[in-house]
């Protein structure tokens, strides 16, 4: 709290200086206003980029913990955030309590399969899995895994059939009002559909992956198919037409063409597809592990919801927060990416 | 120059008619245009905008199909676009991309292949890039060079196909005066050098009398076609300072601004527009009032 007064202090001074170059120079001293100078545009840039969203965070908190002292809940007080903090040491603190559980699991195991490999030396052992309670940051892995295949088994299908239809206008018109009526639906009505044919379908004595993972990857998948098939085939079909007419006069075979000109030249438009669709990919998935009661941070929060302690809402709260966090650094990383894979600088701007 | 022309012709354009289907009916772009073209001849079109000049390029470069007539190359028909009519477009159309080498690269490869081992490829390139005096800047991407640098490239990327014919489209339109002037100039020296055959579009009369051989002039659409032919027989290399007192070059200037201003005026279709625009009240004419 100090710091940042100090901090905005010497923003505040910085500008002063600013305003004082003309003096300065008048008083024939030189040096002072270029340092200053130099001086002044750092902490005007630090005031504008550290120090202005730290201010916008702090009366957040402020307005969060005065309105949070004031309503009363069957299960308490709506955890404020000292109670949310706490519950985040205390969820890390689980964590770490059942890796310990889990480690001493299996060198019991070792020791009582080594014992009896000494006794009786044909023995084939067998190593159980640990089948601990998953803890919050587990929740956490797993949402991401599902959310990330998902999203990978979308663009693998989508950006292959984007390019297809931007190519091709037959395919379009066929294809269009499919995708139309199927664009506003929200993934979570599939769900049931998903969850009996994949029970139907996904048959195996020693599965690969649980049904769950599979129900909310799947899910995840509808809703990612069809921003990003939209966005691509827009993206195709709108490149320039010279620089078709350059592949044609240069007689670049299809498969030449669609590498050199048309996969490179709609880049942007399928980048904006992907991160629109992660977007919304992330918060479906949330819902569709709430509805569905697959593991997952949706689970987490369902979870605690039905427990009912006096901590469940700071624990769920600790869940929102982490949410919006990892919804964050999902946009900023395919941001990243697009700063690093697309040549057209001006859209990655923001 | 004459005896030249006479010698060999290598490109045939023959009765072409070109008709559009549009939502209003059948619209007759060109009709009956006759043009035969000899091996090292730089000939211009030129015409008022809408007349067709691009049409017919654009069919010479098998981007368009006539629809009667066709294009004999070389005694081959042109049924499709290919590397041995390459084309500058009017807006350089560089791959955004790629920098100015390796769009280059990317024709050099598909023309030559195999057929060039990897340092001839680079050296191809390179001495393209050159060629248009672009060897400083050939890793910068269009987006990073002027306009005048990005048609250079254009240029240089249609050299290095070492085409049969030459097509440009408007090549220096989108440029500034003193740009296109520079370019001219670069595009003599190319042309003093390789003695390419080309075909460029122009709107400018005396880009037309500075480069050409022969000048052809084509009359106002609908139905447009090859109205005057003027030959240009100044001395090369030509050279645009002693050239604007020659009088020679002034008849020829002043020849072919009669055709387009007093032959075929746009009178008609100027007034057309601007009933059009007055009638819908456009924001355009708001804008520039």
């Amino acid at each position: 709290m100090q710091a940042r007064t100090e901090l905005s202090a010497q923003g505040c001074l910085g500008e002063r200086t600013n305003m004082t170059t003309e003096t300065a120079l008048a008083n024939n001293n030189i040096n002072k206003p270029i340092i200053s100078e130099s001086l002044k545009t750092t902490i005007t840039k630090t005031f504008k980029t550290l120090l202005i969203p730290f201010a916008g965070i702090l009366v957040f908190l402020m307005i969060w913990a005065g309105a949070a002292s004031k309503i009363d809940t069957s299960l308490g007080k709506f955890p404020g955030p000292s109670a949310v903090w706490e519950q985040m040491g205390s969820l890390y603190e689980e964590h770490s309590a059942e890796r310990v559980k889990e480690q001493a699991f299996y060198e019991r195991q070792e020791k009582r399969i080594e014992a009896r490999l000494a006794k009786d030396p044909d023995y084939v052992p067998k190593i159980r899995a640990y089948t601990g309670k998953e803890t919050f940051p587990d929740q956490i892995f797993t949402s991401l895994i599902t959310v990330l295949s998902g999203f990978v088994l979308a663009a693998v299908i989508a950006i292959p059939l984007g390019i297809a239809i931007g190519l091709n206008k037959t395919l379009n018109a066929a294809v269009n009002p499919v995708i139309q009526i199927f664009k506003p639906v929200s993934p979570l009505a599939w769900l049931p559909l998903v969850t009996m044919v994949v029970s139907a379908v996904y048959i195996s004595p020693d599965p690969l992956v649980a049904k769950s993972f599979l129900n909310s990857m799947i899910t995840v998948t509808l809703c990612c198919l069809w921003p990003m098939v939209i966005n691509t085939s827009v993206g195709v079909s709108s490149i320039e037409k010279d620089l078709v007419n350059v592949s044609r006069v240069l007689r670049l075979p299809a498969l030449k063409h669609v590498q050199k000109i048309v996969l490179p030249a709609s880049i942007p438009m399928i980048f904006t597809g992907m991160r629109l669709s992660l977007g919304v990919a992330w918060m479906v998935l949330i819902a569709a592990e709430m509805l569905a009661q697959n593991p997952g941070l949706g689970k987490f929060v369902w979870d605690e919801f039905q427990n009912g302690s006096s901590n469940s809402l700071a624990r769920i709260m600790v869940a929102v927060i982490v949410i919006g966090f990892i919804g964050f650094l999902l946009d900023r990383t395919m941001l990243q990416l697009q700063r690093f894979v697309s040549w057209d600088k001006a859209g990655t701007a923001s | 120059m004459n005896a030249q022309k006479a010698a060999s012709t290598l490109l045939d354009i023959s009765h072409i008619d070109m008709v559009f289907d549009t939502p209003k009916g059948p619209f007759t772009a060109l009709k009956g245009v006759d043009l035969k073209i000899s091996k090292g001849e730089f000939v211009s079109l030129i015409g008022h905008s809408g007349c067709g000049k691009s049409t017919v390029l654009n069919i010479v470069a098998g981007l368009y199909q006539a629809t009667t007539g066709g294009v004999v190359l070389n005694g081959k028909e042109v049924r499709e676009p290919g590397p041995e009519r390459a084309v500058v477009f009017q807006n350089h159309s560089l791959l955004p991309w790629l920098t100015a080498y390796q769009n280059v690269e990317l024709a050099v490869k598909q023309v030559f292949g195999r057929s060039k081992s990897k340092s001839e490829t680079k050296e191809w390139i390179e001495h393209n890039l050159e060629l248009v005096h672009m060897e400083h800047a050939m890793h910068k991407r269009p987006e990073e060079i002027s306009g005048g640098m990005k048609q250079r490239v254009g240029i240089a990327r249609a050299l290095s196909m070492q085409p049969e014919i030459l097509l440009m489209d408007e090549p220096f339109g989108a440029l500034d005066a003193l740009t296109r002037a520079h370019m001219q100039d670069s595009l003599m020296e190319i042309q003093q050098e390789l003695n390419n055959t080309v075909i460029m579009i122009t709107h400018d009369v005396d880009e037309a009398v500075l480069l050409s051989d022969r000048i052809v002039m084509m009359t106002n659409g609908p139905e447009a076609t090859i109205g005057e032919i003027l030959d240009i027989n100044l001395e090369r290399p030509r050279d645009r300072l002693a050239l604007a007192e020659d009088l020679e070059y002034t008849r020829l200037r002043s020849e072919v601004l009669k055709f387009l201003y007093e032959k075929q005026r746009k009178v008609e279709n100027i007034s057309k527009h601007k009933k059009k625009k007055e009638a819908s009240g456009s924001k355009k004419s708001f804008q520039a009032a």
